[in-house]
Order: structure tokens, then C-alpha cells, then sequence
């Protein structure tokens, strides 16, 4: 139907309408992508053009952020250089501008991996846990089902900081303060009970007559569970996994209070590098850019699935 | 192909007593319908005998064996889903060659039997298809081919029908009658479409609040109803009730229905004074002057070849089936006859039908 036809359509919305809508939608993309613009531009900028005012939005770049974030150096005498061969590579050589050599690689390699250790097992484990207890919870008469389903609800009802103490206690006595392990199972436990309900909902949706079609057919339950319920319930488990994931990945509180020098992951560290004179803010925005990537990849790898994920419940097939 | 034995079934939800002494046998080769309005326990009786449900007692007999307690898939039946249970991530073939993958017979044994069910349903030309681009009729026909491809020994099906629209339910409808005479499987079918049930059925069972009310032939459950319950439930319009108090001996030929003696079929039990029902059918109600029920012709609905003409009388509307071609006037004052030879008797209390000589002329019939 067009524009300019008399009778207009009920369902489909106006050009003007469909412009506005348009317009909002990319007025307000950009004002959600300035902190990250700002972020991804003060990386590149020289430590003195961060923190100049008012901001600079055209500036030389520069690699010294991402120079600092993965190296530590030293100041060192005039009489020191002169005993030193050329410089060795592009950080060196930023250093050595500044009458700083590289003393050696920065924590920050070690801290992104417990990161990756600590977020995508915690979220393998509960993606896991929360499929197999939310087709329990789909499927068969539990006693006290919505009571149940409740109780796993009512753990995200308090503030997690809140069970701070109690936990960096519980963790000191059994061994688990600042390991990988004792930071998996801690987002586990926060995690699951998103997953429980987010893929029920999923699984509310998958006909039960799939698998007592398999049943029948001569699987068992846990065959049907395998090859007839998980095949389906893909797109569901894929966005509770990226739900689960972007809590793991940036959760700071649990991360400051029970981790240190071992299992110590990326958000606490990096606000903490320090530079000479106080904070090193390009480091610091280099190793907040850095840290996103993981996310942003996982996010667009799965972004076909997360995309129905999202308005889950609302089309029924 | 075997004989199916339903003893005494009964099941409970919690405070819900779903199914109630349920018990009935399908003979060898015969189709039978379980038919009854939702919630009635039908469905819940077919997944017991299916094995998707555990009865809380009772026996389920398959060919002799006692499967109550079996798992579905060591049972050897087929089961056929209202809403097709057609796997979307696998292409008909696929679907169809399902059950036989699961038993783990060869891939060329499997091609040629899924191949030769294809041809029994005439979908040989879909095998390739993905099931979503099917329409509904080629869903049940392939959930169908799921069904026989592995040469089961009963079929159960759950108003397979239900999710098609009515022109291709009319299909299926001799589609599954012509395959049953062909295949000879022993079928369970549930439905709550009595026309569905009449047309295919050998035998009927009807459900009503988990119980059995009465399970015959489809003549017979249209002709001698053992119950109020069937008797309203089957045939469209119902048969029509005229509630009377009275009493019956063994033999009486006639009731007593307000002043005036009523011819019915001769009585095979005494009564004493109770309430009673007399049912007709609107086929059996005439016109006539001197009719023993006069009333007034309240409206009719014209039906091509019939009518069905409502008539406002001391017992309520009465429903009768005439001739399209009589013309009636809202308002006009008629009499009404009644058929003797078809009428039944009900007890109002239990709903029973009461013993008649309706009921010897071929029980079997």
C-alpha cells in the first residue's frame, strides 16, 4: 500500500511513524555508545591529552595505553640508558621516551585468563545445571514445584554483596578464598537460578509430545532429552548463556573481596594500574577495550539465537 | 497385531480422580473410539495404555501380556499425536525412519520400509521435504507413516484429527478408515467428535467424568443409550428428555405421561413410583393432530433436506426432525407423537438406562 493511498492500514505503521520510530532508535543508540566511544578513544590518546580539559576529540594517536597495560617499567639514570642497545620494539621505545625502560610483562595477560577460565565455566556450569532442572521442572509433577521455583527466584532477591561476608568466611574455612574454582562455583550459584527460569520458559515451549513421541518410539527419557529436547531448545540456551556470561564477565564486588594475587580476574585489576604520578588512564582504557572483545564476539556470534531469545514467549509457532 | 485388556484402570492427580474403573477390551484388528467431552479422561486412558502415564491401579493386557507397569518403548505401539510431534530439525524421510533408527534396524531394511509406508499414504513424492513446509493434512500423513512403518502391535492415536480444518478432517476421515481396513491394526482412537467416531469406529467407548458410561457399537450407542450422559452427548440435536414420575412392571408396554398413556418398548425390570425420564430422538417425533403432546412451534432451522423444528410444550423444548418441505408458522399450535418401538427410559437419579425391549432387538446389531 502506498503512501499517498487514502485508507490507511491498520497493522502497518506510517513512513512518518516508521522515521520517527527510526530517529529514536538512533538517537538513543548514540547516546548509549558515548561512554564507549570514550572509552575506545581515551585508549589511544597520550596520558597528558586524557586528561586535558576540555576533552579532545582530535588528538595524536598513540599505543602507550595499550603499551602499559601489558608491561611494567622502570625509571632509570641517563647513565643507565647509555649502557643499552637500541630500543626493542615499539613499547620500548615509548618507554624509553619517557626515560623508562620495560621491566617486564604486567599482570594483566594472567588476570584476563582467569577471567576467561572463571566466566565461561561459570556459565557452562549453569547453562548446564539450569537445562537439566528446568526440563525436571517443565516436565514432571514436583512436589512443591512453585514454591521451589520461588526459592530459586528469591536468591537474586537480595543484593549478592549482601551474603559478602559470610561467603569470604564460608571460603577462608574450606580453602576456596582467591582460587579459580571457589569464583566458578560462586557465579554458578548466582547464575543458575537465572538459567532455571529463563529456559524453563523455553522448554514450556518445546511440545512435550517430541519426546514421548521418541519415547514411544523406543529411547529412553534421557535419549529424547539429548537428541529431541536439546536440538530445539538451542536458541534458548544460547541466550541464557550470553545473559549468564555478561554477569559473570563483569561482576566486580565478589571479584574485589575474595580474590587477590591468584585467581584474581580483569575488573578489579584494571582500574587499579597505576602510572607515574597517579592513575594511567589510556592503560586503563585499553584494558577496558581489550576486556570487551570477548563479549562483543560471543555476543555476535550468537546474536541469531539472542534475537529470539529476547522476545522469547511472545510468537507462538 | 494384538488384542488390548483395560481392567479396572484408574488414575488419580493428586485430589483429581482422572479415571475411574475403567474397563473395556479392543478385539484383535478392531478400531474403537474413546469418545467423551475435554476432561473426561480419555486422553489420560490412552496414555496410560500407551505407557506415557502410570495408572494408579488396574491392569492394561497387551496381546495377553501384562505391560501396566512397562516402559513406552518396550511396549510395541505406535502413538499419534494431535499436534503431529513431527521432528522440525529432520526432513520426512528422516521422521518416518525415526522409530526404525531407534530399533536399529539397517539403512537399506529402513529405506524400503519407509519407502513402502510412503506408498501406502501417498507422500512417496514428499520424502525429501523439510516437515515445515508441509501443510497439516501432509503432517498427519506423515505422522501417520512414523506410525506404520514399524509394524506395531496397536495404534493410538490422540484426536489426530483435531488441528485440521474441517474440509480435510472430512478427508482424513476416510483416509484413516480406508488404512485401518487395510492395515487391520488394532486402533485406539480419541476424539470428542462424535460424527469423527461414528464414521470410523468399530466400537465406541463414551467417557464422562472419568467413567465409562458405555461402550458399543455405533449403532448402538445411537440407538439404545445406556445412559442420560450418551444419550445427550451423541446425536446432533441431542435426543430430547421429558422428565415424568411413575412406576413400571416387568412388561408394562405403556407409561403413564401426564393424562395420557404413552406406547414405549415393553419394560424388563420393575420400578417403583420414581423419576423418570422419557427420551426420543427428534427423527422419532411426528406430527399429528390427536399427537399425546401438544405445543407450539417456538422456530426451525432449515437444514437442506431436513428441518429441525422447536416446539415449546409443558416438558420443555422439544426438538423434531422433519421433512424441509412442511412449512411451519412461529406460534402455530401443533401435536406431537413419538415413535414407540425406539423410546428409552432413563432413572433421573442415576442416569441408568432402564432395561427395555429396545435393548434385545440385536444388542449386537
Amino acid at each position: 500500500m502506498s503512501a499517498s493511498n487514502a485508507a490507511h492500514s491498520v497493522v502497518e505503521p506510517s513512513t512518518s511513524a516508521r522515521r520517527f520510530a527510526g530517529l529514536l532508535v538512533i538517537l538513543y543508540a548514540i547516546i548509549t555508545m558515548v561512554p564507549l566511544v570514550w572509552i575506545v578513544l581515551t585508549s589511544f590518546k597520550s596520558p597528558d591529552d586524557a586528561i586535558s580539559y576540555p576533552p579532545k576529540v582530535l588528538f595524536k594517536p598513540s599505543l602507550e595505553g595499550y603499551c602499559n597495560v601489558f608491561t611494567t617499567r622502570s625509571r632509570q639514570t641517563p647513565e643507565f640508558f647509555q649502557t643499552l642497545g637500541p630500543p626493542q620494539g615499539l613499547c620500548d621505545n615509548i618507554a624509553r621516551s619517557r626515560n623508562m625502560v620495560v621491566a617486564g610483562p604486567s599482570n594483566y595477560v594472567p588476570r584476563f585468563i582467569n577471567s576467561l577460565i572463571i566466566a565461561f565455566g561459570s556459565t557452562a556450569l549453569a547453562v548446564a545445571l539450569g537445562t537439566l532442572a528446568a526440563y525436571g521442572f517443565s516436565r514432571f509433577r514436583v512436589p512443591l514445584k512453585d514454591d521451589l521455583l520461588f526459592f530459586i527466584l528469591s536468591t537474586r532477591m537480595m543484593p549478592p554483596i549482601a551474603l559478602a561476608i559470610p561467603i569470604y568466611l564460608m571460603y577462608r574455612t574450606v580453602g576456596l578464598s582467591d582460587t579459580r574454582l571457589g569464583m566458578i562455583l560462586l557465579y554458578t550459584s548466582v547464575n543458575v537460578s537465572l538459567a532455571v527460569w529463563l529456559l524453563k520458559g523455553f522448554i514450556d515451549e518445546i511440545p512435550r509430545e517430541y519426546e514421548e513421541a521418541a519415547m514411544i518410539d523406543g529411547y529412553t527419557r534421557f535419549q529424547a532429552f539429548v537428541k529431541v529436547v536439546l536440538p530445539q531448545a538451542t536458541t534458548g540456551i544460547a541466550a541464557t548463556a550470553i545473559f549468564c556470561l555478561i554477569f559473570a564477565w563483569n561482576e566486580y564486588a565478589f571479584a574485589v573481596l575474595l580474590t587477590s594475587g591468584n585467581a584474581q580476574t580483569a575488573p578489579p585489576f584494571i582500574p587499579i594500574i597505576i602510572g607515574e604520578g597517579g592513575q594511567d588512564w589510556p592503560a586503563v582504557a585499553a584494558g577496558t577495550t581489550i576486556f570487551l572483545v570477548p563479549i562483543v564476539v560471543f555476543t555476535v556470534l550468537l546474536r541469531k539465537h539472542l534475537l529470539r531469545g529476547i522476545t522469547f514467549g511472545a510468537v507462538r509457532k | 497385531m494384538a488384542q488390548i485388556r483395560v481392567e479396572a484402570l484408574n488414575k488419580s492427580f493428586g485430589e483429581f480422580h482422572a479415571v475411574k474403573d475403567a474397563s473395556f477390551t479392543v478385539d484383535d484388528g478392531q478400531f474403537l473410539c474413546l469418545l467423551g467431552p475435554s476432561g473426561c479422561g480419555k486422553t489420560t486412558t490412552l496414555r496410560m495404555i500407551a505407557g506415557l502415564e502410570l495408572p494408579t491401579s488396574g491392569t492394561i493386557r497387551l496381546g495377553g501380556d501384562d505391560v501396566t507397569m512397562n516402559r513406552a518403548s518396550a511396549r510395541d505401539i505406535a502413538f499419534v499425536f494431535q499436534l503431529f510431534a513431527l521432528y522440525p530439525h529432520m526432513n520426512v524421510r528422516r521422521n518416518i525412519g525415526f522409530p526404525l533408527k531407534c530399533e536399529g534396524i539397517g539403512a537399506a531394511e529402513c529405506d524400503r520400509r519407509v519407502v513402502e509406508a510412503a506408498r501406502i499414504l501417498r507422500i512417496s513424492h514428499l520424502l525429501d521435504r523439510s516437515v515445515s513446509t508441509l501443510t497439516g493434512g501432509d503432517r498427519q500423513r506423515v505422522a501417520l507413516g512414523r506410525a506404520i512403518v514399524r509394524k506395531p502391535k496397536c495404534f493410538l492415536m490422540d484426536e489426530p484429527l483435531g488441528a485440521l480444518d474441517t474440509e480435510m478432517r472430512e478427508a482424513m476421515i476416510h483416509e484413516l478408515r480406508a488404512l485401518h481396513e487395510r492395515l487391520g491394526a488394532t486402533t485406539v482412537y480419541v476424539t470428542h467428535d462424535q460424527l469423527e467416531a461414528m464414521a470410523m469406529a468399530d466400537m465406541i467407548a463414551v467417557m464422562n467424568n472419568g467413567v465409562v458410561e458405555q461402550v458399543a457399537s455405533p449403532r448402538d450407542i445411537y440407538d439404545r443409550p445406556a445412559s442420560l450422559f450418551v444419550a445427550d452427548f451423541i446425536g446432533s440435536p441431542p435426543m430430547n428428555f421429558l422428565p415424568f414420575r411413575g412406576s413400571l412392571e416387568a412388561g408394562a408396554q405403556t407409561i403413564r405421561l401426564g393424562e395420557r398413556e404413552v406406547a414405549v418398548p415393553a419394560a424388563r425390570e420393575a420400578l417403583a413410583e420414581s423419576d423418570l425420564v422419557l427420551g426420543v430422538r427428534p427423527e422419532h417425533v411426528r406430527f399429528t393432530d390427536r399427537g399425546m403432546v401438544r405445543g407450539e412451534v417456538y422456530g426451525s432451522e432449515y437444514l437442506g433436506t431436513t428441518q429441525i423444528v422447536t416446539v415449546t410444550t409443558r416438558y420443555g423444548a422439544l426438538k423434531a426432525r422433519s421433512p424441509a418441505s412442511i412449512s411451519f408458522r412461529t406460534g402455530e399450535s401443533v401435536g406431537l407423537d413419538f415413535r414407540p418401538d425406539t423410546l428409552s427410559i432413563f432413572d433421573k437419579g442415576s442416569g441408568r438406562a432402564i432395561r427395555t425391549a429396545l435393548h434385545e432387538g440385536g444388542a449386537h446389531g
